[in-house]
């Protein structure tokens, strides 16, 4: 009987677990923003800018990251290039 | 009752900020209620309002007819600190420092700060600082001389995230932080909490906000009548006696001072037939 009960006040996920949930999703994200130099986002920015004069990338093909090892700091930079096996698509880039 | 691990008169004052990053969660109310209980046990407080523009701790604290000079006007030698500081009349030992009304936020300068600080951290216990809203500079005035911060927090999604970035700036942007001391104490209070909407699962309980922001849990305030009516006639809600809201303030100031109090005011309040039961 309990559980027949439960089926229905469960059926609706309650509000509140939800906004936790999505909270320490954002909060972990931003923090990770926040952790970086002030100067990371502008950086990604101005070097997806000099990749897209060779090659037609976006946002989502360049991963840039901090990490700190000991007393380096590492700055790790992940291009992923598309296909480019049709040959056109360089040329066509402006 | 005294504070057991805080002797009065003997260190430095201890400064204390108020703040949240949003705006509307009781950070004024907090000041004013958390100024007055710890004036109450016996601790010369000085509380300042750093909302320069849109000062309101005075109408909160019931002395708005009373300012003459403020902290702007200090900063500006217009006037004196002792002639801007506002003793209060119903509590012995609580002084209050008014923000400006008709000055821009950028009169509040860093260097005129320091001086004010200075000057009554040699005259008092505790200063408290009410920041304003906002992440611009006079939250960060508020904030940079802190030894302890009081994070108010309502359990809804825009002020725990805007909570957060708040502890992000005491952990970088602070006087503490930029000469590499120990770390601001931080202090989570939960404001505005309904515990039958915690049961019903429409609202974060304390402890899912303690857990997202990390901070330790100093206190839960309870969503009450008692505080609009306390605001409305200008009476700090820790002068209410019989307000819940009140001495769930009492209680956190009691354990800011090192005491242990059980947290009180989480369940939801039973219906006298059944307490009379036994239910």
């Amino acid at each position: 009987m309990a559980g027949f009960l439960d089926y229905f006040k469960g059926s609706r996920k309650n509000s509140a677990s939800i906004a936790k949930e999505r909270l320490q999703i954002i909060v972990a994200h931003e923090r990770g923003l926040l952790k970086g130099p002030e100067y990371l986002p502008m950086l990604q920015q101005e070097l997806l800018a000099v990749v897209r004069k060779y090659v037609p990338i976006t946002d989502e093909h360049i991963k840039i990251s901090m990490d700190k090892e000991g007393e380096y700091e590492i700055l790790e930079l992940n291009i992923s290039l598309p296909d480019l096996s049709n040959k056109t698509s360089l040329s066509r880039f402006p | 009752m005294k504070g057991k691990t805080f002797q009065k008169g003997i260190t430095m004052a201890k400064i204390i900020v108020v703040t949240s990053g949003k705006g509307g969660v009781g950070k004024t109310t907090t000041a004013a209620a958390f100024s007055t209980a710890l004036a109450l046990r016996g601790y010369k407080t000085v509380v300042i309002d750093f909302d320069v523009g849109l000062r309101n701790l005075d109408l909160v604290m019931g002395c708005e007819r009373r300012v003459v000079y403020d902290l702007i006007n200090v900063i500006n030698h217009e006037g004196n600190l002792n002639q801007a500081l506002i003793k209060d009349k119903r509590v012995e030992n609580l002084f209050i420092l008014p923000a400006s009304q008709t000055r821009n936020k950028d009169a509040l300068t860093l260097e005129g700060v320091t001086t004010i600080i200075e000057e009554l951290k040699e005259r008092c216990d505790f200063i408290v600082c009410d920041s304003p809203a906002g992440i611009e500079h006079g939250a960060m005035m508020a904030m940079y001389f802190a030894d302890e911060a009081l994070i108010v927090t309502n359990p809804e999604v825009s002020s725990v995230r805007d909570s957060d970035r708040i502890i992000g700036m005491l952990a970088s942007k602070t006087r503490r932080a930029e000469q590499g001391e120990t770390p601001i104490k931080e202090h989570l209070l939960v404001t505005r909490y309904v515990p039958s909407r915690v049961t019903n699962g429409d609202m974060m309980s304390a402890e899912d906000v303690q857990e997202i922001l990390a901070v330790p849990l100093l206190g839960v305030i309870p969503e009450s009548k008692d505080i609009l009516r306390a605001s409305n006639s200008g009476m700090p809600i820790t002068l209410e006696e019989k307000s819940d809201a009140g001495q769930a303030y009492h209680d956190a100031v009691a354990r800011f001072l090192g005491e242990t109090r059980p947290m009180r005011f989480l369940n939801v309040k039973k219906h006298f037939l059944s307490r009379w039961l036994g239910g």
